[in-house]
């Protein structure tokens, strides 16, 4: 044990600190399986004190460290080199305050997503941003990585829900980001908003206050299922020109369909259909009402082969459970999954599929699609086999080419899951060297040393002797090197 | 495509082919997380589904230096497999679990006076009936003579355990059901099913009551029982601590004492869920087709309709689903269909239904710190829906829950459903 372990055991107690090299395997990488490393140590605090304690110490050592939620980002964003420690939020997980007549909650960053709504539930409120990982993942990684939603449509991503945030930052002192109560003061920067999306390279969020909404008085959720993909994406065309705003507009294609129907999270898509489209709707119940029929009339104009609606929040979950658990329901076709994350303009949407099809087959993988159909968000999902060095380059070519795409089409590399350190190479697409100067220039005002998760989210100057070892990282991970 | 010659230089010779393609099927997306009660009380990646199977995934590989490094971390694991409830995936988690386990087992085998007290008192005590029957009649008298109280106050059986370990019931309620075949009593309708009755190994010396209920309530609607003699403990625990060579003597035993039944029924779900997987342990025919015709109690009396009305019982209960029927059988409906027919009974939701309560065979005696923060959980969730009665179909569950809820100030009666289901006579 180095000096350092030494101390990180003497202030959290050895409990609290994981250095063990085999241990610290499980810690090697996030939902994003391709790019691994082990770090060098873990620890886990309990309260912004510690936290403080933890930074300055490594500070003093000046070594790297990395915040860490419940590790679900889909770009290596907690990913942490060899020379680095994990700092895990995942203990820090108490709502702190609830505060019902204005609507917002302070809560530490470990806290589950969903169970921030369960706390509030019983008053009739919820935390609307709705990442489909929102029964694991936490505020303070929806934070990092600006997260979004199904319902996010209509509500906003969750930099639209964060009113203020308490740091603490890469040299141990605190500060407070924004206003508790309510909107930014008019003379104030935004700084919430810039926080949001930093992916853990400014500071480590330690109190985090959110804005919380009221239940609607009533939800309505309807299924359409379609024998083509483009029917769906004209349903949902139709559906926005209508001058309709839905809670939540989404879409699965059939691969994704029938690996759901074969999980435990089964919804009763009907496997036959090329498409399924959810559709939630929410407000006053004779507006939804309303609404709904119209919804419905776009549906059947475009040949819906079955159309389903559900008031009953028990009868809503079901509809929505595949939703939730596609991602998942996809490692059943391979060992591995990259999940894409690209964003185009809503009216582009069936040409961008079709070229993502068309990119597909170039590179022999096939890339399946589930999506924020109302945001244009696409999430082309990879199957395949990460032990196989081939079929891994063919995956990230066809995604390189995919995002290549989305730029093309004038969107972007992410709709919600961050540059991390996978979309280092793709960000280039979008960015000059000055722009991306410029974001370099703002993250070292909160972390001059560039010691707050190096190598992520930005090829900034300080971060660049990192990325350059990802490459190398992985071919060791694939065995290339070694020569097998 | 032709897998690459890193797949077979990866795959250590300590992990058979098959588990390794199981943790393949992990996609790493975390939604088991929070469905796993040593995560809760620890919030430690290696203490998660996702993080036992990535490492049980590196050993294969080669990639773990040392396996007794990451051994901790795997018995630790309750092998609840709420995890496989969760997986979108469709892991095996719990097949996976145990061919790792029995394979770093064969490795390096257990040394140390706890592990030779398990393994002895697993296979020379718990397996032999009639040993357990003495043994526990030898823990009768050393209770009433105040041992257990001076072993205590000498610190020889740590406090801890004593308060868990559970107390040692009367000669009579002890005593073992008849073997040999039952009728149904005169004046009830027959059904004309002839069904043989598992009675396993603790449920007798520890809840004998519940075997006579189930005996009662078989006969009073109208089914022939028999009970084999030759029956011998399932082997759940054999295999849950690295040794599925001696459950398997244990399963062919039981396939022999059952071969001339159509139907076999048994009452502890760790025992049926165990059974159910007789076809995996013993990879054999005559073992699958055992499998195949075991049920758990309540589920027979849901699908075969109960004849009989049960007793009145005026109660505000909460039933808990035991691990080894929602998550290892996927039972969830049949035991709540059955109470719903008890007169009286009301049943009330409680936070964590299907969450484990720590007791996993005999985890509660070698993890005893986890499983008293489990069980923890279980008895605030209880307590919090304000209930006068808790109903859970397996032995351990029912002395963890008892032990929790005592601990808490908050005893309650605990039964299991079919005691419920008894006629009124
Ligand atoms: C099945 C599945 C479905 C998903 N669905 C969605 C979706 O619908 N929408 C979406 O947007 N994303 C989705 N994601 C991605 C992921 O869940 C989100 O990015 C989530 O916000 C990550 O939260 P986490 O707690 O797991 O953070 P982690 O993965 O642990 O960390 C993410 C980043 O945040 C940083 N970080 C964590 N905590 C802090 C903190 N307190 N202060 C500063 N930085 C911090 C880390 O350094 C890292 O860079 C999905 C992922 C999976 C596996
Ligand atoms: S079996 Fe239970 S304790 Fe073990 S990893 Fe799965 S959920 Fe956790
Ligand atoms: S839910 Fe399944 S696929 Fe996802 S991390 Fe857990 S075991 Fe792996």
């Amino acid at each position: 044990m180095q000096a350092l372990e030494r101390d990180l055991c003497r202030l959290l107690g050895a409990q609290r600190v994981v250095y063990e090299p085999d241990a610290l395997l499980a810690w090697e990488c996030d939902g994003f399986t391709v790019h691994r490393s082990r770090p060098r140590a873990v620890v886990l605090p309990d309260s912004t004190a510690e936290v403080q304690a933890i930074v300055r110490l490594l500070h003093a050592a000046d070594v790297p460290f990395v915040p860490r939620g419940a590790g679900t980002c889909l770009s290596g964003g907690p990913t942490a080199a060899a020379t680095t420690v994990v700092i895990d939020l995942s203990r820090m997980r108490r709502v702190l305050r609830i505060a019902v007549e204005d609507l917002f909650a302070v809560v530490q960053p470990g806290v589950v997503n969903l169970d921030l709504t369960a706390a509030v539930r019983h008053l009739g409120l919820h935390y609307a941003p709705d990442p489909s990982s929102q029964s694991v993942c936490t505020i303070g990684g929806n934070l990092a990585e600006n997260s979004g939603g199904p319902h996010c449509f209509k509500y906003g991503m969750t930099q639209d829900h964060v009113l203020s945030a308490l740091v603490v930052l890469p040299d141990g002192e605190l500060a407070r980001l924004g206003c508790e109560a309510g909107s930014r003061p008019p003379h104030a920067l935004d700084l919430p908003a810039l926080f949001c999306g930093s992916e853990g390279t400014f500071a480590i969020a330690t109190e985090i206050t959110v804005r919380l909404c009221r239940d609607q008085e009533s939800v309505r959720t309807l299924l359409f299922a379609f024998a083509s993909m483009s029917a769906a994406c004209r349903t949902v065309s139709d559906v926005v020109a209508a001058g309709l705003v839905p809670a939540a507009l989404e879409i699965l294609d059939q691969a994704t369909i029938r690996a759901v129907e074969a999980s435990v999270y089964r919804a009763g898509y009907p496997p036959e259909a090329a498409a399924v489209l959810l559709v939630e709707l929410d407000g006053p119940d004779f507006v939804t009402a309303e609404e709904a029929a119209e919804v419905r009339a776009c549906g059947e104009r475009h040949a819906a082969l079955r159309i389903e609606e559900a008031v009953e929040p028990q009868e809503r979950a079901r509809l929505w459970k595949g939703r939730k658990g596609a991602f998942g329901a996809m490692g059943r076709l391979a060992t591995d999954l990259y999940v894409l994350d690209g964003v185009v303009p809503r009216t582009r949407l069936e040409e961008a599929l079709e070229r993502i099809a068309a990119i597909g087959r170039r590179h022999g993988v096939v890339p399946n699609n589930v999506f924020h159909a109302g945001d244009g968000n696409l999430h082309p999902n990879i199957s395949f086999d990460g032990r196989c060095p081939d079929q891994t380059a063919r995956t990230i070519a066809a995604g390189h080419e995919i995002l290549q795409l989305c730029v093309d089409l004038g969107g972007s590399i992410t709709g919600e899951h961050g540059v991390g350190s996978e979309k280092l190479d793709h960000i280039g697409m979008m960015f000059s060297p000055a722009d991306l100067d410029v974001m370099a220039r703002v993250r070292a005002v909160f972390d001059p040393d560039g010691r707050c998760n190096p190598g992520k989210a930005l090829p900034s100057r300080a971060g660049c002797a990192e990325v350059a070892k990802w490459p190398q990282m992985v071919a060791r991970v694939l065995g290339v090197e070694d020569g097998a | 495509m032709t897998p690459s010659s890193d797949h077979a230089r990866g795959t250590s010779p300590t992990l058979d082919v098959a588990a390794y393609a199981r943790s393949l099927d992990c996609v790493h997306c975390g939604l088991c997380l929070p469905t796993c009660p040593t995560w809760q009380v620890t919030t430690l990646e290696t203490e998660s589904p996702r993080g036992r199977v990535y490492l049980m995934r590196a050993l294969a590989e080669g990639r773990v230096a040392d396996a007794n490094a990451i051994r901790p971390f795997l018995d630790h694991c309750l092998d609840c497999r709420a995890c496989e409830t969760a997986c979108p995936s469709g892991v095996r988690y719990g097949e996976l679990l145990e061919s790792t386990r029995a394979a770093i087992e064969r490795a390096a085998p257990r040394r140390g006076l706890a592990a030779w007290l398990v393994r002895t008192l697993l296979w020379h005590v718990v397996a032999r009936q009639g040993r357990l029957r003495a043994a526990f009649a030898g823990l009768r008298a050393a209770e009433l003579l105040g041992l257990r109280w001076l072993a205590t106050r000498t610190r020889l059986l740590p406090a801890a355990m004593a308060a868990l370990a559970p107390r040692v019931p009367p000669g009579r309620e002890r005593r073992p059901l008849p073997t040999g075949l039952h009728q149904p009593p005169a004046g009830v309708a027959r059904r004309g099913v002839r069904v043989a009755l598992f009675t396993g190994c603790v449920m007798e010396p520890l809840f004998g009551r519940v075997h006579r209920a189930t005996l009662q309530v078989l006969l009073a609607n109208g089914f022939e029982v028999l009970v084999p003699a030759a029956q011998r403990c399932c082997g759940a625990l054999l295999v849950h601590s690295g040794r599925p060579d001696r459950a398997r003597e244990l399963a062919r035993a039981n396939v022999a004492a059952f071969a001339e039944a159509d139907i076999v029924v048994d009452n502890a779900a760790g025992c049926g869920c165990a059974m159910a997987e007789y076809g995996h342990l013993l990879g054999d025919a005559a073992g699958a087709a055992f499998a195949r015709k075991r049920r758990d109690i309540c589920t027979f009396l849901a699908q075969a309709g109960l004849s009989a009305e049960p007793a009145e019982c005026r109660a505000k209960a909460a039933y808990d689903d035991p691990c080894h029927l929602c998550h290892g059988q996927g039972i969830r409906r049949e035991p709540r269909e059955l109470l719903a027919r008890v007169p009286g009974l009301e049943i009330v939701p409680h936070a964590r239904p299907e969450e484990c309560c720590g007791s996993a065979g005999i985890y509660n005696l070698l993890q005893p710190d986890l499983a008293a923060a489990i069980g923890r959980r279980k008895a605030d969730s209880l307590v919090a829906a304000g209930v006068d009665l808790v109903l859970t179909g397996n032995p351990g569950c029912m002395l963890q829950i008892d032990s929790h809820l005592r601990r808490i100030g908050h005893q309650r009666p605990v039964r299991h459903p079919i005691e419920l289901l008894v006629p009124a006579r």
